[in-house]
């Protein structure tokens, strides 16, 4: 039984005015429950092809449908309702007053009953652990946390898809483990979350699939395994794998442990099936 | 082969191997009840590369801050002991002074630019130095090589990538012969390719140029290739201090402040503590973690 698609690209292609080519004939589909990573460097057509997902930007060539809707033809607050997009720095999303307005506004928009919207926001100070800051400026919160609350406040929303546009960008270690963890937990939940990143372990960490792009192109749509044992792609892309991954990789070259992967995508992986050779 | 001079030691009253003394530093900002540094202690000789680790709001900023008098000097609070930078007593002497011996690179590289061409950015400071044109250009030209910006003098900043930007920046520092670099989370905001570029640049300053670099970032595998000297400030305190294998190695202390280390030093700590099949001696590195496996199988 095939999943359900809830984003299609076909033939897609975005050209910037001026004439930049950001996107090159894109095809590909996002199914429900989908973790998906894309990954390469700035420049690459990332975030320019994750903005047609909610229909931000609109396809100059080629089509982009949202739940079976052609991106064209529908508004971005429609389209907010099926896929919702966290912007990379979150102080460009934030401006209520209090977390609770905060969360309030996306739901307000979609017009739910005042009951349905009261329920909404305690779900999200909950489901983000934010409920001592509920009357605080989210503006006013630790770096980590505004980023939770921006994410919280596209939850309230209830959309299939989130779309996370570099989540760990400027945050230290604590934050990205802040992060991982949610993002996991609204996998968990069975939702489907696209993630646009840099950051290697936040790929393995949580992603299933990746999506390799390089000069508005999809050079590979596969696991993240497979993505970093491809050591051309890596090159070709300047992408380097996770440590772990590049410490098995050497070390498989030098002498072959059964049990050991070649590429090695945590340390969990390699733990165990170390140990006896030791 | 290398034109690049840094700029010449003033006071004196140091060892001349040490070009930042931090004594007994407190420094607290206006409207806080917590001082940002408590009681700060350090030493920096000249040639040396320090990367400073901790978590947000470990005091990390703040201390690079004090090293070019902008803190107390611009932003003031209340401070307690002394910073001396080439020997002179930072809050004694004005920025723009301190600026001959200091160059910054803050996260945001748009932060910092504002001229219309590559060029402009590099001259801006030398301009408000008072140097005369000639030596100007010749400075502008030796800072764009070595960062490797050679040949978009007349680009507009804002078109240039992260990673270019950021070595921009430097440049911009670089220009006004500095003889210490100090870099406060320049990677932060950079693609793989940007954050490789700093990196790479900003070592070969080090290794080449002699120029003594600190540097607060999170990107531990870096600091692990590049630092000769490993910083780690918590709560306004330094908690750590040691070559990266002497910090590394404190998986623990490190963790329980949110911190990680090089994912094959967590390795070896865990085959360590899991399985007993690991001694005290944790590789920081890919190369020396594969040796260092290689070395220690049953046959």
């Amino acid at each position: 039984m095939s999943k359900e698609v809830l984003i299609r690209c076909e033939n897609l292609w975005h050209i910037y005015p001026g004439g930049v080519v950001a996107l090159r004939d894109i095809n590909l589909e996002i199914y429900d429950g989908d973790i998906v990573a894309i990954i390469g460097q700035n420049g690459s057509g990332k975030t320019t092809l994750v903005k047609h997902f909610n229909g931000l930007l609109k396809p100059t060539k080629g089509k982009v449908t949202v739940m079976g809707i052609d991106t064209r033809k529908a508004a971005v607050y429609e389209l907010a309702r099926y896929v919702g997009y966290v912007f990379q720095n979150p102080v460009h999303q934030l401006f209520a007053r209090t977390v609770e307005e905060e969360l309030a506004f996306g739901p307000k928009n979609l017009g739910l009953s005042e009951d349905e919207i009261k329920r909404r926001v305690e779900e999200a100070l909950e489901f983000f652990n934010l409920k001592e800051y509920r009357n605080v400026s989210p503006l006013s919160l630790p770096f980590p946390y505004k980023k939770l609350v921006a994410v919280a406040s596209i939850y309230a929303m209830r959309p299939r898809v989130f779309v996370l546009d570099e989540p760990t960008t400027g945050q230290d270690h604590v934050g990205l483990r802040m992060i991982e963890d949610m993002i996991l937990k609204l996998k968990e939940e069975g939702y489907t979350i696209v993630t646009v990143t840099h950051d290697m372990r936040l790929v393995v960490e949580t992603a299933e699939r990746v999506i390799v792009m390089s000069d508005g192109r999809v050079l590979a749509d596969r696991s993240p395994r497979e993505v970093f044992s491809d050591y051309k792609l890596m090159s070709l892309t300047n992408l380097r794998p996770p440590q772990i991954s590049e410490f098995t990789q050497k070390l498989s070259k030098k002498v072959r442990l059964k049990g050991v992967p070649e590429t090695a995508l945590n340390i969990d992986e390699v733990l165990e099936p170390l140990a006896q050779y030791l | 082969m290398h034109s690049f001079e840094p700029g010449v030691a003033g006071g004196g009253e140091l060892s001349e191997d040490i070009v930042i003394e931090v004594k007994n530093l407190t420094f607290r900002y206006p409207f806080t009840k917590e001082p940002a540094l408590k009681n700060i202690n350090l030493k920096i000789k000249r040639g040396e590369f320090v990367g400073i680790l901790g978590p947000c709001g470990a005091g990390k900023t703040t201390l690079c801050l004090t090293f070019n008098g902008i803190i107390p000097n611009m932003i003031q609070g209340f401070m307690k002991g002394v910073v001396r930078v080439m020997g002179i007593d930072t809050r004694t002497t004005p920025t723009r002074e301190l600026a001959k011996y200091i160059g910054m690179v803050f996260d945001n590289p748009e932060y910092q630019l504002s001229q219309m061409t590559v060029e402009e950015e590099v001259a801006l400071g030398l301009g408000n130095l008072g140097v005369p044109r000639n030596e100007m250009l010749r400075r502008v030209k030796e800072a764009l090589r070595i960062v490797g910006l050679e040949g978009l003098e007349n680009r507009s900043p804002f078109e240039l990538s992260g990673g270019q930007q950021q070595r921009l920046a430097i440049a911009a520092a670089l220009a006004m012969r500095p003889s210490i670099l100090v870099l406060d989370e320049p990677t932060s905001n950079l693609d793989p390719i940007g954050k490789q570029e700093v990196y790479y640049t900003v070592l070969k300053l080090n290794r080449e140029e002699n120029m003594t670099i600190i540097m607060a970032d999170h990107e531990v595998e870096y600091m692990a290739a590049c630092a000769d000297r490993i910083i780690v400030m918590n709560k306004g305190e330094i908690i750590l201090e040691g070559t990266p294998h002497e910090v590394f190695k404190c998986v623990d202390t490190l963790r329980s402040i949110g911190l990680r280390v090089p994912q094959v030093t967590e390795l070896a700590h865990e085959l360590r503590k899991r399985y007993n099949k690991w001694d005290d001696k944790y590789p920081i590195l890919t190369e020396e973690a594969v040796e260092a496996v290689v070395k220690r199988l049953k046959v």
